[in-house]
C-alpha cells in the first residue's frame, strides 16, 4: 500500500470515529454497512464531510460498491487521481 | 439466505407500529365528508394531513367536469399516451399547462411520481451528471437511478455547497442537471431559488424544479416558487403533480426546450404505462382554471398556515425553518412521535407520522398540511389541541 493510501485511510477514519460508538476502533477492514448502516441519512451526510476533506464529489452510484473502509479509501484515491 | 428474510427483519422491526389502531401507515379512511373531514375508526376526524392545499377535491366545477368526462369518454383510456391513450383532453391539458407557465412545451404523465421519473430518466443518460438537493423526494432519487447518470447530492438548500460541487465537475457542467424542489415535503421549507439559478447559470448547467407542493401555493397565479422568485423563464424544466393542489392524479413537465417533446419517445415511464383516465384529466383542467384565479384561496391558505405555525412555535414545538402549509414538528424518539400522533387522533385530528430515513436529521416528524378549505374554527381547534399536547413534544432532557 502507498503512503498516499495510508494517509487517505487515516483521514477517513478520523471522520468515521466521530459517529462510531465510543471506544470503537475503525480500521481498513471495518464494514461500513454493518457498523454504520451505510444506507442511512447519517452516513450519507458524513460522506459529504469526507468529500469536503478531499475536495471531491463521490457519486451516489459508486457508494453501492463500498462495503469496507478500505473500499472507500480506494475509491477516493481513484477519484482524486482523475481530477 | 431466503427471498423473504428481509420481510422477517422488517416485520420484527416494525411490528409494534403495525399493530396500532387506527393504522398509522395507510390509515383506513371509511368515508369522506368534505376536503377537511372524514370518518376514521368510525369517528368524524378533522383532516390536517392531506395535500389538498386549495381544497378543490369537492369543487362543483371539478366534480361536474369529471362526471361529464366519464359519461362521454368512459372510465379509463386502457392504453399509453404513445398508443391508444392520447385523448384530446390530455393534449389540451398540455397546451393549458404550457400557456399557464408561458412555456413552449408541456408533457402530461400518469402520476406526479412518474413525471419526475420520466422527465429525469428521459433527459439524462450515462454520460450526464444529476446534482440533487439532499432532501429531494424519492421520485427524484428513483428517476436519477433509472437514468444511469452520475448522481451527486449537495447539502440541503446550501447554495455554497451547490457552487462548490459544480466547480468540482470542471468541464462537465454543460451536461449537468441541478434538481431542487419549490417546497420540500418533509419540513415545508423553500429552495433559495434566485441564488441557485444564478449559480447554475454561471456554470452553464441546467435546472429542474419540482413544484409538487408549491403549485397553487406560491406565486400570484399559483405557478409555484418559480413565480414567487421571479425566475420562471430561467429554470429549464418545471415538474409537478395534479394530486395536491389540483385534487386529481397525474403529473406534468413544462419547458422551453424543444427536447422535452422529443423526450416522449425516450422516456420509459411515459411510454410504458396507461395514460390518466378522462375524469382525472377533466377535473385537473377545471382545477387549473380555479387555481390560476385562486388568489383568495392562497390568501386563506397562508392565513391558516401563519396562524398554526406561530401557535405551535409559541408552544415550543420544533418546526421547520419556514412558515408554509406544510408544518412539521420534529420529535426526538419514535415513542414520543407515536404518543403525540395517538393523542391527536383521540382528539379527532389526523396528521401524518413520518419516520427516518424519510424524515431528515434522523428524527421522526408529526406533519400537518393545511388547506384553504380549513375554516377558522377548525384552525383554532388545531391550535388549542396542539397547545394542550405541547408537553408531549418537549425535548426529553427538559
Amino acid at each position: 500500500m502507498t503512503d498516499n493510501y495510508e494517509n487517505t485511510l487515516q483521514r477517513i477514519c478520523k471522520h468515521l470515529e466521530r459517529i462510531a460508538d465510543p471506544g470503537a476502533i475503525i480500521r481498513a477492514d471495518t464494514n461500513l454497512v454493518d457498523e454504520f448502516a451505510l444506507d442511512s441519512v447519517k452516513i450519507l451526510d458524513l460522506i459529504m464531510e469526507i468529500e469536503d476533506e478531499f475536495d471531491i464529489s463521490i457519486p451516489l452510484n459508486l457508494m453501492a460498491d463500498v462495503q469496507l473502509v478500505s473500499d472507500l479509501a480506494r475509491m477516493i484515491e481513484r477519484i482524486e487521481s482523475e481530477k | 439466505m431466503n427471498l423473504f428474510d428481509k420481510f422477517t427483519t422488517f416485520i420484527a422491526d416494525k411490528e409494534p407500529l403495525l399493530a396500532i389502531k387506527p393504522e398509522i401507515f395507510g390509515t383506513p379512511i371509511e368515508k369522506m365528508y368534505s376536503p377537511t373531514e372524514a370518518s376514521i375508526g368510525g369517528r368524524r376526524i378533522l383532516l390536517a394531513g392531506t395535500n389538498n392545499y386549495l381544497g378543490l377535491t369537492f369543487a362543483p366545477e371539478c366534480l361536474a367536469a369529471a362526471h361529464q368526462a366519464i359519461d362521454e369518454e368512459g372510465t379509463g383510456t386502457t392504453g399509453s399516451r404513445m398508443a391508444n391513450g392520447n385523448y384530446t383532453g390530455h393534449r389540451e391539458l398540455e397546451r393549458e399547462f404550457a400557456e399557464f407557465y408561458g412555456c413552449k412545451h408541456a408533457v402530461v404523465f400518469s402520476t406526479g411520481y412518474q413525471a419526475n421519473l420520466g422527465t429525469i430518466s428521459g433527459l439524462a443518460g450515462a454520460a450526464d451528471v444529476l446534482l440533487i438537493d439532499a432532501h429531494c423526494h424519492a421520485s427524484i432519487y428513483d428517476g436519477c437511478r433509472l437514468s444511469g447518470a452520475e448522481i451527486i447530492r449537495f447539502r440541503h438548500n446550501d447554495t455554497t455547497d451547490l457552487e462548490k460541487r459544480l466547480r468540482r465537475l470542471g468541464d462537465r457542467t454543460g451536461s449537468t442537471l441541478v434538481i431542487v424542489e419549490g417546497i420540500y415535503s418533509m419540513l415545508g421549507d423553500q429552495a433559495p431559488l434566485s441564488a441557485m439559478v444564478e449559480v447554475k447559470k454561471s456554470y452553464g448547467a441546467y435546472m429542474l424544479i419540482d413544484e409538487a407542493h408549491s403549485l397553487g401555493v406560491l406565486g400570484k397565479t399559483g405557478q409555484g416558487l418559480v413565480e414567487a422568485a421571479g425566475v420562471t423563464n430561467n429554470v429549464d424544466f418545471i415538474t409537478g403533480t395534479f394530486s395536491k393542489s389540483l385534487g386529481s392524479i397525474g403529473g406534468y413537465c413544462v419547458s422551453n426546450h424543444r427536447e422535452l417533446d422529443i423526450m416522449r419517445y425516450l422516456s420509459r415511464p411515459y411510454i410504458f404505462t396507461a395514460s390518466p383516465s378522462p375524469s382525472n384529466i377533466a377535473s385537473a383542467r377545471a382545477a387549473l382554471r380555479l387555481l390560476k384565479d385562486g388568489e383568495h384561496l392562497r390568501k386563506r391558505l397562508w392565513e391558516n398556515a401563519n396562524r398554526l405555525y406561530s401557535c405551535m412555535q409559541e408552544q415550543g414545538y420544533r418546526l421547520g425553518p419556514q412558515v408554509g402549509p406544510v408544518i412539521s414538528a420534529q420529535l426526538e424518539t419514535t415513542e414520543q412521535a407515536l404518543a403525540l400522533w395517538t393523542a391527536l387522533i383521540e382528539r379527532g385530528i389526523y396528521v401524518n407520522l413520518i419516520f427516518p430515513p424519510a424524515a431528515p436529521h434522523d428524527k421522526p416528524l408529526v406533519r400537518c398540511s393545511l388547506s384553504a378549505a380549513h375554516t377558522p374554527e377548525q384552525i383554532e381547534y388545531l391550535c388549542s389541541t396542539f397547545t394542550d399536547l405541547a408537553s408531549l413534544a418537549r425535548p426529553l432532557s427538559q
